[in-house]
């Protein structure tokens, strides 16, 4: 009998709805721990980067004015999506050095974390609104506009629940944003955009390049069309510099350090809340 | 009809807000610990009246070891006494400073008009009362905070740190100063350094209202004292209302040490005029929004775009307006437009206005005649600009508005977010749903439909993109005063 | 009919009036414009039981407003009741006394064109200098703006030499843009001066009307050159909300309205009140309304 050779996957970039290889032509290899697969990762460049983020800011108008109706109905799909295709996610997270028990429950926990912020699309602009009962013959309200495009850096010690827990909030709350996969996990990153790519997610809402952190990370930070920043990590070095460079333009800096993202603890609405903008209206009422 | 013979011109009497019950100390100390104690290093500054150029006092420097100590009796004030007091007795001494300015606002008007320039009618009818608001506001929040932050314990922070400006000096401790209090944190505030006079006399009432000592500390000095501030390591929060530059210098600085801080930066802002506006209302809109307090206000209406088909009417109506507008002494009740706050700020302006007519814009400024001595601009419309002038891009800070037509909504929209700055936006139309289409469209964190220049202690207020980060004002405004856990 | 309409934003008229109502008038300029509003009163009796004596009475008052001050102007008209017409142009004779007759079937305006014209007619016959009108507030709130304006030309032209004060009813009018609307539309029929209400209907003049008609007024005279004048009648007692309407007219048309030729104030209760502000002034002491006769 004839043995059959399986078809690899390249792992490419996910940036515009498109999945491109890195303008640089530079890879990573990366090898699993029992050095039985080795793969070549994508080696993002700065200029993936400015292309990501130009993609994100195309999609940014289109993107916050959809329905929150149907900003949630799509992170429910990502959700829907994510589970039909676990066993490739098991695979892989396996191959990155999860037991298939821890595998089971990342997975399950992503899952989770798509549909939690899926219901919060709709709900966060009721809770977080408000209407300002001022001293003046004014109606006043307050409510919440997304920040714009936001640059991520992925934490680096997990793959899939990690990145989604990123992405989730950013995108539920209209943004749209550019994340830096994990650079020692990068496998799920994209399998995920291939996910992303079949929910109906507009394309350039969700862009992820994979690289080395160190090489990118001034570039995420320092980026003038960038509105915010979230990173996860807790390099001090890094941290300082994400800070630092924010200023250039006031980028909103968010730090997730010492996240265990299995936890439940790391989903609530006001991570939802770091990447919007509270915007207050004022209307004279009369006749 | 039998007609009657004509008459001379009427007149306004000069209408000067006595001031012989007004004591202004000619020495003012720091404030710190609950007493007012000398400099280290017995420096003084002096403080002038912009409108006469005459010293009003002198006023203690702060320098590091100042710095040091006022920390210092923040740090114990915090641990030992304000984190753990009951809130409710926390909103009580909140409740009470209200009060006491509500009881001494008209002292505090004179002394807010001759240090920093403004017109007495704008200190009494929206400064003081607005301050003694926005206590009034935030000490009730003191004992409701869970009710805040659904599903979160909000927490204090600790130490802040707050640098004021000093085109609103006593709002702007108001605004820094009472979410702080309310939500349990001690200060340490460093007023503007030509407008030290009215956070004192609030130093005043802070005692006089029994706070307990070190909770509120307010030191004096320039930017060195503000950058020691900032750098102390036993600050856990800056609040900065002030220059985009000094903000991203901030920023700088406190990268990397986990400390928080919000910050109120500088504007531009779009005021768009439709063809189906209330042109006569929108006049007086766009007055308000580029001439009150000279346009030194962070969100002033800079930027002024009129819909072709009504820029005519709309100019010349702005025009005529203008020549209405009292300029001079700012203690004379029907006074609008008082001094410019300082002689830096002054030159600023007039080099703005210099680049403005090198550029090529037409320029325009009322007849107004300005005293000879002190600080002072007539209020000045450029038309004939376009969106590459450096008129339009930057912020003047001054009674200084740069006009440009548009003809469609897409176009102004795109026109108005073309800015670094997202600040505040006016949009005057009588339709609704326009109002809600560019309102939205418009990045920034105010905005004022058929209107200008509004502000309310329950109304956030803050900006986008350069103009900011966080939110004063509104239930927003406790924010960036705690930890939720 | 105007093709272009001109919007009023209500909360932004109430703090225009704030802020102009803020100014602080001190001093001689108290004085000037004490005398001023003196010599702007239309002194106005419009009741049922007007008799000739009543007007007479308020004749005499109006050339002898306080005698103990000699140099006092006197009023600019007398306002009547069509009837009264003869009585108050005998009693006003050889003074500079405006005689002003309301017509047009005053208040409610509720009667035939023709019954009106004939009306207008009677009263410039017997001697009126002014004639008061009121518009048909019903045609206007249904949006017959062409009847209005017809019917203001056609009293006009029945004038004559007389001028013509057209009363909107702003309290009927209820909204500020309808106040607009109806001055730009009288002011192009022909008045020569626009008025805020007839007294009969609260609320009569109030600020914000007023200054949304001024704004009317000096936008036609950008357009035409054509200067017309303003009369704001009823709840107008006091001394100092007539000089905080003097102030709205300097800020919002200028000197040149400034004049009783160009702005009255329809009031029966005014005078005295200024009478008193002004004596108050010369002799810095608090008045007392006994010591000033009542017409």
């Amino acid at each position: 009998m004839n043995k059959r050779e399986d078809i690899k996957k390249t792992y490419k970039l996910y940036i515009g709805g498109k999945f491109p290889r890195t303008e640089s032509g530079r890879y990573i290899k990366w090898i699993d721990q029992k050095q039985s697969t080795q793969v070549n990762i994508c080696r993002g460049s700065r200029k993936d980067f400015r292309n990501a983020v130009v993609a994100a800011r195309e999609a940014l108008c289109g993107w916050s004015s959809r329905t929150a109706y149907n900003r949630s109905q799509i992170l429910y799909r990502i959700g829907e999506m994510l589970e039909g295709r676990r066993s490739q996610f098991l695979d892989e997270l396996i191959l990155q050095g999860s037991s298939k028990k821890e595998a089971e429950k990342e997975i399950n926990h992503s899952i989770d974390r798509l549909i939690y912020y899926a219901g919060w699309a709709d709900k966060y602009q009721q809770i977080f609104s408000r209407v300002n009962p001022v001293a003046l013959p004014y109606f006043n309200f307050s409510y919440l506009d997304p920040t714009g495009v936001v640059s991520a850096i992925a934490p680096n010690d997990s793959s899939l629940i990690g990145l989604v827990s990123i992405i989730a909030p950013i995108i539920s709350g209209g943004n749209t944003v550019v994340v830096l996969a994990s650079e020692e996990n990068p496998l799920c990153a994209i399998t995920f955009a291939e996910v992303l790519h079949t929910s109906d997610v507009p394309g350039g809402v969700v862009n992820i390049l994979t690289g080395h952190r160190s090489e990118l990370i001034g570039q995420f930070s320092s980026h003038m069309d960038v509105n915010a920043i979230v990173y996860c990590g807790n390099e001090t070095e890094e941290i300082k510099l994400v800070q630092e460079n924010a200023a250039l333009n006031v980028k909103r800096p968010i730090v997730y350090s010492d996240e265990n993202w299995l936890d439940k603890n790391t989903q609530d609405p006001y991570r939802i809340l770091n990447t919007l903008e509270t915007k207050t209206t004022w209307h004279p009422v009369g006749v | 009809m039998k007609t009657k013979t004509k008459k001379t011109d009427w007149f306004y009497s000069p209408a000067p807000e006595s001031t012989d019950h007004i004591q202004i100390n000619r020495k003012n100390d720091l404030f710190i610990d609950g007493k007012f104690i000398q400099p280290k290093k017995g420096k003084y500054f002096k403080t002038i009246n912009p409108a006469n150029e005459q010293k009003l006092a002198d006023v203690a420097e702060a320098d590091q070891s100042d710095v040091d100590k006022a920390v210092k009796a923040a740090r114990t004030a915090y641990d030992k006494v304000w984190s753990k007091m009951d809130p409710a007795e926390r909103g009580k001494y909140i409740y009470r400073i209200a009060r006491l300015i509500q009881e001494r606002a008209r002292e505090f008007s004179i002394i807010e008009t001759m240090d920093g320039g403004k017109p007495i009618r704008e200190s009494r009818d929206i400064d003081i009362p607005l301050v003694s608001a926005h206590f009034f506001y935030y000490a009730g929040w003191a004992d409701k905070l869970e009710y805040a932050f659904p599903g979160k314990k909000a927490k204090p922070i600790g130490v802040a740190g707050q640098i004021i400006p000093w085109n609103f000096p006593l709002l702007m401790a108001a605004w820094k100063l009472a979410p702080a209090l309310a939500t349990g944190n001690t200060v340490i505030l460093k007023p503007a350094e030509t407008t030290p006079l009215t956070a004192m006399k609030l130093a005043e009432i802070i005692q006089e209202a029994d706070l307990p000592p070190g909770v509120v500390n307010i030191i004096n000095g320039a930017g060195k004292t503000g950058q020691a501030l900032v750098e102390h390591p036993d600050i856990n929060k800056i609040a900065f209302t002030g220059s985009t530059d000094v903000g991203k210098l901030i920023m700088k600085s406190v990268a990397g040490t986990g400390k928080k801080y919000t910050l109120e930066l500088g504007g531009k802002a779009a005021n768009i005029i439709f063809e189906d506006a209330a042109i006569d209302q929108a006049v007086e809109g766009i007055v308000d929004g580029i001439f009150f307090n000279q346009g030194h206000v962070c969100c002033a209406g800079s930027r002024l775009f009129v819909q072709e088909s009504v820029a005519e009417t709309v100019i010349s109506k702005l025009k005529d307006r203008m020549e209405s507008l009292i300029v001079g002494d700012p203690l004379d009740k029907n006074t609008d437009i008082g001094a410019i706050n300082s002689k830096m700020q002054l030159d600023k302006i007039k080099m703005y206005v210099d680049i403005g007519q090198k550029e090529g814009a037409l320029i325009h400024q009322s007849s107004c005649s300005l005293p000879e001595k002190g600080y002072w601009h007539a209020p000045t419309i450029f038309t004939d600009v376009s969106q590459s002038h450096r008129i339009v891009q930057e912020e003047i800070f001054g009674p200084v508005l740069a006009i440009q037509t548009f003809r469609t909504v897409d176009e102004v929209i795109a026109k108005a977010n073309n800015t670094p700055y997202g600040l505040s936006g006016g949009v005057w139309t009588d339709k609704g749903a326009k109002i809600f289409q560019v309102s939205k469209a418009i990045r920034s964190g105010v905005l004022w439909a058929n209107t200008f220049n509004k502000f309310d202690p329950t109304s956030p207020f803050g900006g986008y993109k350069e103009s900011g980060m966080g939110r004063e004002g509104g239930l927003e405004g406790l924010m960036p005063y705690v930890n939720l856990v | 009919m105007e093709t272009f309409v001109n919007r009023i934003d209500q909360v932004g008229v109430q703090e225009r009036v704030a802020r102009l109502f803020s100014r602080s008038i001190k001093k001689e300029s108290k004085i000037n414009a004490l005398h001023t509003v003196l010599s702007m009163i239309d002194l106005t009796t419009l009741e049922g039981k007007d008799s000739p004596g009543k007007v007479k009475q308020l004749c005499y008052k109006a050339v002898h407003l306080h005698d103990q001050f000699p140099s006092l102007p006197s009023v600019a008209a007398i306002c009547v009741y069509p009837t009264m017409v003869p009585i108050a142009k005998k009693a006003l004779e050889n003074t500079n006394i405006n005689v002003a007759s309301v017509a047009t079937a005053f208040p409610s305006g509720m009667a035939s064109l023709e019954y009106k014209l004939n009306e207008v007619k009677m009263v410039v016959a017997d001697g009126a200098d002014e004639v008061d009108m009121v518009i048909s507030r019903g045609k206007f709130l249904r949006g017959e703006y062409t009847y209005v304006a017809d019917e203001i030309s056609a009293v006009k032209e029945a004038c004559g030499k007389a001028h013509l004060k057209v009363i909107l009813e702003t309290g009927e009018l209820v909204t500020l843009d309808n106040v607009r609307l109806a001055s730009d539309i009288a002011m192009k029929a022909g008045a020569d001066f626009i008025k805020t209400s007839t007294g009969k209907v609260s609320p009569a003049a109030t600020p914000p009307v007023v200054l949304v008609m001024l704004e009317a007024i000096r936008d036609y005279y950008k357009k035409t050159g054509k200067k017309i004048g303003m009369k704001p009648a009823g709840g107008i007692s006091k001394a100092k909300l007539a000089i905080q309407y003097l102030v709205m007219i300097k800020e919002t048309l200028g000197q040149d309205w400034l004049h009783a030729d160009l702005f009255r104030f329809g009031a029966s209760s005014l005078a005295n009140d200024v009478l008193m502000q002004i004596v108050k002034q010369s002799t810095s002491v608090y008045q007392s309304a006994n010591y000033f006769s009542m017409d």
